[in-house]
């Protein structure tokens, strides 16, 4: 009677799980890369085309070649890097701070009521304020020095991520509560280990979300507060517009795009991971 | 509205221990719904109780009471210390752990952080072997099946080392075939491990396959009308002609209270949302 019942039950199993294939590795990198280049090849050749009928003069909008030739150059200078090593070590701590406060402020807020009561629409409120705003502010604290620049990035990166913490706590599936209620957890041990898990993903897009607003911030500082003997991408930016290098300061700003493309694709697999381990991936495709 | 029929039993009290006793349990939401009206209610140790009733009859604010995610408006819950387990419709697995992973953080909060990580590895590993799960320990919930899962979680319930495990319509989600195999399951975990189990449905025939009592609630508020002990002997059949002959006196029990809310100048359609 028990062999045959454990004979059953593995029968019905083996029957009832899902085989997925993966595609090889090859396949989906291709599937992932050949629409991205098409868009590439689109926005180049339609750049070329308004070079080509003679919108602005060639000093103004120089053709994408130029710009690539350029760009090429630049590629094979120190001083370039140094400059991508300033800003990218700007961005990072920056971005770390931004992590660090709105971990503290988003798990605050999501705990204590009064604090929510306070604080949680002046977040949503802080999201919406351009960063710029905040530089008169900053430059009067710090004057023109990288704390200025790291004082505006974290005021534009952290609402996004205490935000994207306080949703996912907020959002922790009733029924996972309850089992862990269950199972005996309570207060910090329900925290660690149900209500912080579950409010993975969605920390994580407040992450993505942060990141982009740190580094538009980033460049809006670096455009604003230029120190003296410290190249930095947003300052080689400000340099090309003085110069009226109109090939310089548009392969400068395809190199801020490629970054902030980059950065975000890497929060994108982080997030497609995630989703892939707790199955949130399956029903569509 | 009419008053709801009081009609109780007390709690058996003929030499058995009561692992979970309910003495006159009300709960109202808000001011005015009445969801539980004096339900009194026992379910000795290893014993299998069945809680049946129509939709509103709140029986999952019953369960939800004796587990202790909810309290009693009035009343008494008493489960004399015991340890409760509790099923529930979804697995309610946690997706960042693996099937043993599970299981694990059960064990690691029932024995308090006294084990090690490697006892309870192993612990985790015979737990799965009961559910005949063992081969996918390392699996993640969302690669199971639905039946397969809802075992996880009652390896998971097992792992609490509980004397008391409530079940919450554990297997409505599941297909027929696979429900038959889980309830012959149920039946040898239960048998071995003595557990008292207080199980919700609303499918009379599923009451009757497993349980020693069939209590039957009433609706909107919800009581105890009735109190039918099952003496077929195990392990029964669900498609049996015992179960179904049973189970149709239940039914027909069940209809006169459903029928008691029918308004007449509502025309509603004659289901009673009962499984047959």
């Amino acid at each position: 009677m028990t062999a045959d019942l454990s004979q059953h039950i593995a029968g019905l199993d083996a029957l009832e799980l899902s085989h997925r294939e993966r595609q090889s590795l090859a396949s989906r990198i291709w599937a992932r890369t050949w629409p991205m280049l098409s868009a590439i090849a689109l926005v180049l050749a339609v750049w070329e085309l308004v070079v080509l009928s003679g919108w602005r003069p060639e000093y103004v909008l120089p053709g994408p070649f130029t710009v690539l030739a350029d760009l090429w150059n630049r590629l094979g200078e120190a001083e370039f890097y140094q400059a991508v090593a300033v800003t990218m070590r700007r961005a990072v701590t920056g971005f770390a701070v931004a992590v660090l406060v709105g971990l503290v402020v988003g798990a605050a807020v999501s705990r204590v009521k009064p604090l929510r009561a306070a604080l949680g629409s002046l977040i949503t409120g802080l999201q919406t304020m351009p960063s710029i705003a905040w530089f008169p502010l900053a430059i009067l604290f710090f004057k023109l020095s990288e704390s200025a620049i790291l004082f505006v990035v974290v005021l534009g990166a952290a609402p996004s991520i205490a935000n994207g913490l306080i949703a996912g706590v907020d959002y922790t599936p009733p029924i996972l509560l309850r089992a862990g209620h269950i199972l005996g957890l309570r207060r910090l041990a329900l925290y660690r280990h149900v209500i912080l898990p579950a409010s993975l993903p969605s920390f994580l897009s407040g992450l993505k979300q942060g990141w982009a607003f740190a580094w538009r911030s980033l460049m809006a500082g670096e455009l604003l507060v230029i120190i003296a003997h410290q190249a930095s991408i947003g300052e080689q930016l400000d340099n090309a517009r003085e110069l009226s290098d109109a090939p310089g300061l548009l392969a400068t700003m395809i190199v801020i795009l490629v970054i902030g493309i980059v950065v975000d694709m890497c929060f994108g697999a982080a997030d497609n991971a995630l989703r892939r381990r707790w199955g949130l991936d399956q029903g569509v495709g | 509205m009419t008053a709801p029929i009081q009609e109780l039993r007390p709690g058996r009290t003929d030499g058995h221990e009561p692992a979970v006793r309910l003495d006159a349990v009300s709960k109202v939401y808000g001011r005015e719904l009445l969801a539980l009206d004096q339900v009194t209610l026992s379910v000795d140790r290893g014993e299998f109780v069945c809680l049946l009733g129509a939709s509103g009859c709140g029986k999952s604010t019953l369960l939800n009471l004796v587990a202790g995610l909810d309290r009693p408006t009035a009343g008494e819950i008493d489960t004399r210390e015991a340890r409760i387990a509790m099923m529930f419709q979804e697995p309610a697995l946690f997706p960042w752990l693996t099937v043993s992973g599970n299981i694990e953080l059960a064990l690691r909060v029932t024995s308090s952080g006294k084990t090690t990580k490697k006892e309870r590895q192993a612990r985790a590993k015979e737990l799965l072997e009961i559910v005949h799960l063992a081969d996918f320990g390392h699996k993640r919930p969302h690669e199971l099946s639905g039946g397969m899962r809802q075992r996880v979680a009652l390896a998971r319930a097992l792992a609490q080392e509980a004397d008391v495990l409530l079940m919450d319509e554990p297997f409505g989600a599941l297909d027929a075939m696979t429900r038959d195999l889980l309830h012959d399951e149920l039946e040898r975990i239960w048998r071995e491990r003595e557990l008292a189990v207080l199980f919700v449905t609303h499918n009379v025939r599923e009451a009757v396959r497993l349980g020693d009592r069939v209590v039957l609630l009433s609706s909107r508020p919800g009581t105890v009308i009735e109190d039918f002990p099952v003496t077929l002997p195990r392990p029964r059949r669900t498609d049996s002609a015992e179960v179904a002959e049973l189970a149709s006196t239940i039914t027909d029990r069940l209809r006169q209270e459903v029928l008691r809310h029918a308004q007449p100048a509502a025309q509603r359609p004659a289901g009673t949302g009962i499984e047959k």
